[in-house]
């Protein structure tokens, strides 16, 4: 498009994990982009609300000005459209099945926390039952292999990552710890927070957990 | 030769339908093992043990699971005429209206057959902003793919199929040719596609089927329905 600016921007927010998501995912594929942070609890910017019309949200990914929006889409089209980069997805048809599968799966982890941190009483007692069956589903896919998909770090890995460190803040709502009842999990978040396009990425737990706390007063939850 | 393939299924479930529609598509030949939901069987539970729903599309040993995962396999693993677009930004935008059919479209249309007043009102005028979005993806073209049949009208099959069925046991009409003009044209496209027919249970059963679970339909909304 004329005019349009050239290269990769993402438009994100700093503790958004679907953000997240493509970052690791931009610095696992080696590639230079422009990171545009976005107002999300303010008035959007007419760039955002431009480049994803129906959803008005993060993560956008713009290249050479063409929206590209929702954070596994992303990261699908990084690998189409650069093909000679390290690719995010495996090669084997069953394998990319596999990996979608449980990618879009993991997307629960957020759904389910936000009720988590949001309700309370009954709604939230139903919130805590789903967490503990999700995790343990991610538990029970993982195993006791290294990654989910076996010995390297992989596109399920990718897309559960930016959800650990949100995890005990979940965990404090939900009456559980992820140490105790699903150590392997844990002991797998460790292990991908040690990955230097993880690391670089992802928020410290603390900062998460201030954050809901800013959530929480915007939603007019004061306790 | 490519082992069998096997899909678990029901009669009246779109997304079990999706499946057939892209098998067919393909050419790919399978058996298709009927489920009773209300009576999930072993090989289900087995193959699904997250969901537990259909379709489950079994290649040989492999287990496939969610109707949008299982069209993307089968364009994968089987030659034949490719589902998806080939340009990387088309391929985005067709798994972006995919995700939005399921995830708003759906959703706000189930809420706008089964709840009432001033509740339904607020459902009608959401699902009909979101139908809105999606008759701009087929203004000018035959099928969401272009000139033939792709991933993205499979998964608007339900639009085009199971929705007037479902109007129609509502005593509800949301969908019309003065309102969403290509939207109503696609349909007629999709539905009397030669091999895409083929897939499609006939409205008439559809019709039977749903209209005896009309009751169970409404009680699913008063979950759903934010207080």
């Amino acid at each position: 498009m004329a005019g349009e600016k050239k290269g990769l921007v993402l438009l994100d927010y700093w503790v958004s994990p679907f953000g997240q998501r493509c970052r690791i995912g931009l610095a696992e594929k080696g590639l230079e982009y422009e990171y545009s942070e976005q107002e999300l609890l303010g008035d959007r910017s007419e760039l955002l609300l431009r480049s994803n019309p129906v959803h008005k949200a993060v993560p956008v990914l713009l290249h050479d000005g063409r929206p590209v929006c929702e954070s596994l889409l992303i990261l699908h089209y990084l690998d189409e459209a650069f093909p000679n980069s390290p690719p995010l997805l495996p090669a084997d048809p069953y394998a990319r099945a596999q990996a979608r599968f449980w990618a879009a799966y993991s997307d629960k982890v957020y759904e389910v926390g936000t009720r988590l941190w949001k309700l309370r009483g009954e709604e939230q007692a139903r919130a805590r039952d789903d967490m503990v069956e999700v995790l343990g589903n991610l538990d029970g896919e993982l195993g006791d292999k290294a990654f989910f998909a076996g010995e390297a770090f992989g596109f399920v890995d990718l897309a559960v990552a930016p959800f650990t460190p949100w995890l005990p803040s979940y965990g404090r709502y939900g009456g559980f710890s992820v140490e105790r009842e699903w150590p392997r999990l844990a002991a797998w978040a460790r292990r991908c927070a040690g990955r230097e396009s993880v690391a670089k990425s992802l928020q410290p737990p603390e900062k998460v957990d201030e954050y809901i706390n800013v959530l929480k007063k915007h939603c007019g939850i004061n306790d | 030769m490519s082992p069998p393939v096997k899909l678990l299924g029901t009669f009246s479930s779109g997304f079990s339908r999706r499946a057939e529609a892209a098998l067919r598509l393909k050419g790919v030949p399978y058996e298709l093992i009927q489920e009773d939901l209300s009576n999930k069987s072993e090989l289900l539970l087995m193959h699904n043990p997250i969901h537990k729903k259909v379709p489950v599309l079994l290649h040989g040993d492999r287990a496939v699971c969610e109707s949008l995962v299982i069209v993307e396999y089968i364009d994968e693993a089987f030659d034949g005429p490719p589902l998806l677009p080939i340009d990387p930004f088309d391929r985005a935008t067709a798994r972006f209206w995919a995700r939005f059919i399921d995830d708003k479209c759906s959703t706000s249309f189930w809420l706008s057959l089964w709840t009432e007043g001033e509740v339904q009102k607020g459902f009608v005028k959401e699902f009909k902003q979101n139908l809105a979005l999606l008759e701009t993806q087929i203004k000018g073209k035959r099928f969401f793919g272009g000139d033939t049949v792709g991933y993205l009208d499979i998964a608007a099959s339900g639009i085009a199929h199971w929705l007037p069925v479902f109007e129609e046991v509502a005593s509800v009409r949301l969908v019309t040719d003065a309102e969403y003009p290509d939207l109503c044209r696609w349909a007629k496209e999709y539905t009397s596609h030669e091999t895409i027919k083929e897939s499609l249970p006939e409205r008439e059963k559809l019709l039977a089927i749903f209209t005896a679970k009309k009751d169970f339909f409404m009680s699913t909304v008063k979950s759903m329905v934010p207080k």
